[in-house]
């Protein structure tokens, strides 16, 4: 009962009223949309003690291991340290708190991601293939987007860049918008699937 | 060259380097680099979300005797019994509270956005036409394409006859505009490592103005 | 042939390096290819210059650093824009890992043009949960900030006395490098009719085009060539209006970009040579 049922009534009763509410604009059902708006930035965020906590679990297990123990503490040193100078001694520009995530968090998280240039070009070089008359055409409206969103491309001709619009605005659109229905209406059966309690993968084992 | 005065500057520099070696292979600067930042940024993000949300949105109503309050507070506190295995269960309340309005909500919305608006914009208006040869060959072109793009994704019934030729065009659509994305991916990968290479030219070494 | 072949075989750290270089080289000495303005980045320049001087417009960090060369130039120059119009304006951050690129770009931009907090700006943080703070932000401000990032309550802002939801504020711009700015359309422009435009990822923009379509979008700065443009446009104000123009970032990293695109269509066309070669030699 109190394990999966009165979740799933909880579901229920939260999807149907704030779905009902779009439709039928009354004061009450209002005054509750504003509440749950509310309520509902206030609940999520106690959210990240569930992702904190279980990474704190999880690197405090692995400093029994002698191989794992002092990458683990590095977080976990790490962890508290920057949560000890947020709670304690302010957030502003200037604190410690800005200076460690300007020039710690933001160099380490930028250049992580950068590294993705290096193996893109690898695997274009070593997995581009025009196999077929698919292939080809992807290569192709790739080729010709490469060439003419760079200013080069305007410079060589300004067709060439009037081209590469074309491609985004006319034949792109149309394959995105046709992917955009197809997941609109694959978000609002599954949200409807949750409210009705079809959907249950998220009550968990 | 003017090499930078900043500590802060240096301590940057060393970490994108640390980051860096991975291009060789998996190494313990790399490794540190690596869990420095998870840890740095967990502890962010709990100062974030209680300095941002946990005190203004619940704390300080609660403070200042709006007892309505108690409610997200209790839901949200429901989160910490994942770590007592014996009321782990409770722990579905608040995800209940977060998942079924927000699946409400997105009905609506997403029926609006993504759905209707769309349909709305591929439909062929005649007034269009006016303007040019050009607006009714792109408004049919268009219209076919979704159209086409939409029978792709139709799984319902197999793929034979009329169908199998109305998906194929679909799949040309599609991977001219997966082509498209591809070529604008190649300039967002490589943005990211010009952003690095300007720092450590600029701002470390000093070799071009700093950003 | 034969040149073909090792042409078609190099080993990945050649590649690497010849990225390295191709992205390095430009930066040293730079192209200096102008650029040139595409309609979705005119049409949210244009937008912003002829707003009344006083009107608000909100800007949303919805990015991190893992995407920062992309995004954060589009949001110094659209601040800059925005401040030097004397257009009030209102940030908040809905990425969690982004808020404090937020702190810097609005401290760093706000000494340039002499605007004081509260009064010019504000900057009122984070909410996690996005659906909420969109929705709410079209019913009222206030409830959905009671304070700003700092703490200071709301109402003590002189700004914010006027600016109650979306009807006082002109455009929302989305910054981001994942599907937020969709969000924006389906929660602020969809229910609330709120005028919303984007500043998305190269990775972004090509899936964003059906929303420009529909007028979802206002316009849109996608990859580093919108932002490029962009800071191309608000740089030639600057100039104008006798402002020290600043070091244009997204500018020059262009000619990396023209570079290294020129290298990855030899590289494509080289493993291509190489295939078909090696096809016929099957054959």
């Amino acid at each position: 009962m109190l394990q999966r049922k009165i979740p799933l009534f909880i579901v229920f009763l939260m999807g149907f009223l704030m779905t009902v509410q779009f439709y039928i604009p009354h004061p009450v059902s209002q005054t509750l949309y504003k509440y749950v708006l509310d309520w509902m930035n206030g609940v999520a965020s106690m959210a990240i003690v569930l992702a904190v906590g279980s990474l704190i679990m999880h690197h405090w297990r692995r400093l029994k291991k002698p191989e794992f123990a002092l990458y683990s503490a590095v977080t976990l040193v790490s962890l508290f340290f920057m949560a000890i100078l947020g709670f304690f001694f302010g957030i502003r520009e200037g604190s410690l708190f800005q200076k460690m995530f300007e020039n710690v968090q933001i160099p380490l998280q930028a250049t992580m991601f950068s590294l993705l240039a290096f193996y893109m070009a690898s695997a274009a070089y070593r997995a581009f293939r025009a196999r077929n008359l698919e292939a080809t055409l992807l290569l192709l409206s790739a080729f010709i987007l490469m060439i003419g969103i760079i200013p080069l491309g305007y410079y060589i001709h300004p067709r060439i860049s009037d081209f590469a619009l074309w491609i985004l605005n006319v034949p792109n659109l149309a394959a995105k918008r046709g992917i955009m229905i197809g997941v609109g209406l694959g978000m609002m059966a599954t949200s409807l699937k949750i409210i009705l309690g079809i959907e249950r993968n998220w009550l968990g084992g | 060259m003017h090499l930078a005065a900043d500590p802060w500057v240096w301590v940057a520099a060393i970490l994108t380097l640390f980051i860096f070696t991975f291009l060789y292979k998996d190494n313990p600067l790399y490794k540190f680099a690596e869990h420095l930042l998870v840890g740095v940024s967990a502890g962010y993000y709990l100062a974030i979300y209680w300095h941002n949300g946990v005190k203004p949105n619940i704390i300080d109503h609660l403070g200042q005797g709006q007892l309505i309050y108690l409610i997200p507070l209790i839901l949200g506190l429901m989160f910490f019994t994942i770590f007592i295995p014996k009321t782990s269960y409770m722990i579905r309340w608040p995800i209940a509270f977060l998942l079924g309005a927000g699946s409400g909500l997105s009905i609506p919305a997403t029926f609006q956005a993504n759905i209707a608006e769309q349909i709305k914009g591929t439909m062929l208006q005649p007034l269009s036409f006016y303007y040019s040869n050009a607006a009714l060959i792109n408004a049919i072109i268009l219209f076919v394409g979704v159209l086409t793009v939409l029978t792709y994704f139709f799984f319902s019934k197999e793929h034979k006859g009329a169908l199998y030729t109305t998906a194929r065009i679909g799949i040309i659509f599609l991977m001219i505009g997966f082509g498209a994305s591809f070529g604008y991916t190649v300039m967002a990968r490589v943005s990211l490592l010009i952003g690095r290479l300007q720092f450590l030219l600029g701002n470390w070494l000093g070799i071009i103005p700093s950003w | 042939m034969k040149i073909i072949r090792i042409l078609s075989t190099l080993d990945r750290r050649i590649i690497f390096l010849l990225v390295g270089l191709g992205i390095l080289i430009p930066l040293l000495k730079p192209l200096g290819i102008p650029e040139n303005i595409t309609p979705p980045v005119r049409d949210v320049y244009q937008f912003i210059d002829t707003l009344p001087p006083g009107s608000a417009i909100l800007l949303s960090v919805d990015y991190d650093a893992s995407v920062l060369p992309e995004v954060h130039p589009m949001f110094l120059s659209i601040l800059r824009h925005a401040m030097l119009r004397k257009v009030k304006v209102i940030g908040i951050a809905l990425n969690p890992a982004g808020v404090g690129l937020g702190v810097q770009a609005f401290d760093r931009i706000s000494k340039e043009f002499g605007k004081k907090y509260g009064e010019d700006y504000v900057y009122l943080g984070f909410k996690p949960n996005m659906a909420a703070t969109m929705l709410g932000l079209g019913e009222e401000i206030h409830k959905v900030f009671p304070t700003d990032y700092y703490g200071i309550p709301l109402d003590s802002l002189p700004m914010m006395k006027e600016i109650h939801s979306y009807r006082d504020i002109a455009l929302v711009i989305s910054f981001s490098g994942a599907n937020i700015p969709a969000l924006w359309v389906s929660y602020a422009y969809s229910r609330y009719g709120q005028k919303v435009a984007a500043g998305v990822t190269a990775v972004m923009a090509a899936d964003y085009y059906p929303f420009l379509q529909t007028g979802q979008f206002i316009g849109m700065l996608g990859g580093m060539k919108g932002a490029a443009e962009y800071e191309d446009l608000v740089n030639r104000l600057l100039q104008k209006k006798g402002y020290r123009k600043p070091m244009p970032f997204a500018i020059k990293g262009m000619d990396s970009i023209t570079v290294v695109h020129l290298l990855i269509i030899l590289f494509i066309i080289l493993g291509n040579l190489g295939y078909f070669l090696q096809k016929k030699e099957v054959k």
